[in-house]
Parts: structure tokens; sequence; C-alpha cells
């Protein structure tokens, strides 16, 4: 989708406010928000891709002026409704509906070390030869899919090479509709600041991004 | 937030709506609205966890178990180690470089948000940028969670098409011909950036090397001091 979120490449945001001994919360509720989020998500019922998606969905108004941690609550209270974990009218209430039964939470805080420690890899095993060897040229592919994709619109039609093959992942762009992982190789493809920017850019410069296979093509 | 939302807020009578109160009154009496007043996000997720935690869904003791990770024992002193290991051990550098994510957990660090590493190093002639121009990918489990700044708009939109005015922004000013390399976290690779080791500090310890690399120095927008 071609929304607010890809913003690589964009001039007028302003300057960068970088704050001196910040810290790692600005009020319990942040801490309280991201928590929810990491809890709530141990019952499996979304995955990274359709959680980042989500916050992606957020109107682009909202998605600028909210702060980081309001967009992760608003982006909770969808996937809860949409994944059918609580109701709409739950959420306008605040109350659980009449009658519903008590669940079990899955994650408990004796398990909070190793659901952090395992994380949740996305790496899988492909059999078989990669596409792209290093040091191929390759172009990113010019597409623009409505839903969830992880190719930056600055990149799109660029040439470059590639860097590394990191092995092959699960492919974001379906998972996060819960069509299926679709793993395939992921290559770190090096741009010219040039190719990226034109030719006010620093002839020294470079961007590397992490592409998967359904992105490229030879070049 | 809109008006039923609010009305049952102050309805409810709970800690949310009290605050709520509290913070109309303070507004009242002084008329200095700004940032001490409860902004509609603390109610907003107070009204979250309270239904989530009356319907089961998530257990208040793990939510509190999550924070304090995240605010006492994650951080950028995890890092701060693996940096200072590579500058005193060259077998270890070799293998950080290497395969980081497997010489990050050979020190105790991995799992979430780090479950795939990368290291990338600066030389005097290479100097390594960061980002997640997508969303706000960070390497959790080496350098904490990311501040305000790498999350926001300004870093994420410039510092793929300026990151020497990015950089300058840090108070770091490249000479022209050094080669800025900028990763852009578009996948699930993390990227951690091995900084160089500043002159004159060869007769410190590996702690006390530690004790000198920062949080911004590994994310590419500063430079280790002596």
């Amino acid at each position: 989708m071609n929304g607010i979120h890809d913003m690589g490449g964009m001039q007028d945001m302003g300057p960068i406010h970088a704050e001196k001994n910040e810290p790692v919360f600005h009020a319990p509720w942040e801490g309280r928000s991201l928590a929810l989020n990491l809890a709530a998500g141990a019952w499996r019922k979304w995955n990274i891709d359709a959680g980042r998606h989500q916050i992606e969905l957020i109107p682009p108004a909202d998605y600028l002026r909210m702060s980081y941690y309001e967009k992760w609550a608003q982006r909770l209270e969808e996937l809860l409704v949409k994944t059918g974990l609580v109701t709409q009218a739950e959420i306008d209430s605040g109350k659980p509906a009449p009658g519903s039964p008590k669940a079990t939470p899955p994650l408990t805080a004796d398990k909070v070390p190793a659901i952090l420690r395992s994380g949740g890899p996305a790496s899988r095993n492909v059999p078989g030869p990669s596409r792209f060897k290093v040091g191929q040229r390759v172009r990113a592919r010019n597409i623009n899919p409505t839903g969830h994709t992880r190719l930056p619109r600055y990149a799109r039609g660029k040439t470059g090479t590639i860097h590394l093959d990191h092995g092959a992942y699960v492919f974001p762009d379906t998972n996060a509709h819960f069509l299926g992982e679709k793993p395939q190789h992921v290559y770190s493809v090096h741009f010219t600041a040039q190719e990226l920017w034109g030719q006010q850019a620093s002839a020294h410069d470079a961007v590397y991004v992490d592409m998967w296979d359904d992105y490229l093509e030879h070049a | 937030m809109d008006a039923t939302r609010r009305g049952f807020l102050m309805a409810a009578g709970g800690t949310a709506a009290n605050e709520l109160s509290q913070a109309q009154d303070h507004d009242h009496d002084h008329d200095h609205g700004h940032q001490d007043v409860p902004s509609d996000p603390t109610l907003r997720v107070k009204a979250l966890e309270s239904l989530l935690v009356e319907k089961g869904l998530v257990d208040p003791a793990a939510l509190d178990a999550l924070i304090d990770t995240y605010e006492h024992k994650v951080g950028p002193r995890n890092g701060a180690q693996v940096v200072a290991k590579a500058w005193v051990d060259p077998a270890y550098k070799k293998r950080l470089l290497a395969d980081a994510t497997n010489a990050i957990a050979e020190l105790g660090y991995g799992g979430r948000q780090g479950e795939h590493m990368v290291v990338v190093e600066n030389t005097p002639k290479i100097h390594n940028l960061v980002v997640c121009t997508l969303c706000s990918c960070y390497p959790w489990s080496v350098l904490g969670l990311p501040p305000v700044w790498y999350k926001s708009a300004p870093y994420r939109s410039r510092a793929v098409i300026d990151p020497r005015g990015v950089l300058r922004e840090f108070g770091v000013d490249l000479p022209q011909d050094t080669e800025v390399r900028v990763w852009d976290s578009t996948a699930e690779l993390r990227y951690l950036v091995l900084p160089e080791r500043p002159a004159g500090t060869e007769k410190l310890s590996e702690e006390q090397l530690a004790a000198l690399v920062t949080r911004d120095a590994m994310v590419g927008v500063g430079k280790v001091k002596a």
C-alpha cells in the first residue's frame, strides 16, 4: 500500500528531535501499551506482519499526529476486534459482554523470560538454490500492491547489486493477510545513492535494502 | 476520544475516570493546561487493559514483567558489551562480522527483535547508519526499545536521502570522501553498527571500553569518544 508509513526519501518532516537521557517510557501508559500488545499477541491470532500492516492502516493524518504507543494501542484494539478476541461493543463500553466466558491468559509472568528469549524467528528452510547470486545486478520491480509490502517506494524500478543472500524468510506480503508464509530468499541489495536520488547525491554513498526474491528481477 | 467513550470512563468511576476529572479540576484551578494533564491515551490504554484483564485475555503480572524487562534488563548496555568484546578480541570480532546472531548469543543476548542479526563495521573510510523507513525495526535484544527520534518521521524519511545532513544534526560531520552506507531494515534482519574504537583507549579494560559505547554510536548517528 502506498501509504504515509512508506516515508523514505520525503524531505518535509522537519528537524530530528533527539532527547537527552530519554526514558524508556515517557509515561506508564506507554509501557502498558507495549506490554498489552506483546501479551495479547501470545494468543497467536495474528502475526508480526499483520500487526505492522494494522499500523499502516491508520489514516495518514492520524498516523503523523499520534505518538508511537498510541498507534500501538489503536492497532491492538483493531486486531482484537478483527480476530474476534474482543467485540467492538466491548471496546466501546470497556466491559466484557454479559455472560461472556472468562479465558485463561496464555502468557503468564513466569513465561515472559522464555518467550522473549525464543522470540519469533522468521527464517525458514527452502530447498534449492537461490535465484540471485552475490554480485549480480538486479532491479527492484515496480509494483504497487494495495495490501502490505516491505518494498519501499523509493527503491522501486531502481537497479542495484546483490550484496548478501540472507537465506529464506517468511514473505510479509502474503503473511500479513493470512495467505501463507510463502518463504523465499531475502537479499541485501546495494543501491548507489545516485541511482536512488540522482546526480546531486554523493558518489560515495549507498543504501542497502533487504528485499525478498519476489521484489526483484534480473537487470 | 468520542463522547460515548469519555462518558463511559467518567461513569465507570474507575481510576481512569478519576484521573480525567482530576485533570479537569487541575486545569480549572491553574489555567496552564499543558503536559501534566493526562492525555487521552492514558485513559484509552487503562480501559483496554481493564477489559482484557477482566476477559482473562492478559495477565497483569505478565504486563509488569514485560515492562520491567525493557525498563531494566534489556538495553544498550548489552550492545556495548558486544562492541567492547569485538574491540579487544579479534577472533570474536571475526565471528561477529561473519555470523552476528550466534556471536551475540555467546554473550547471552538474543531473542525477540534480535533473532537475525547483522553487524556492520565502521572504519576510517566507511560510516554505517541504520534506519527503518517503513516502521521502527530496531535490534531490541542488544539496544532495548528504540528512542522516539528513531521512530519519528524526520529520521525515517531523511536518513536514506540525506544521511550526511541527518548525521550533522547529531553532531557528526563526515569528510566528503567517507563512504556512507545506510541500512534500511525492511526485512527481519536487525542491524548493529560496530563503531570505531577511539584512539587513546589502548589501556582500558573491556568493561571500561563498554562504558564508553553509546546507543547512538551503535545506530550509527554518533561516534564513540574516549
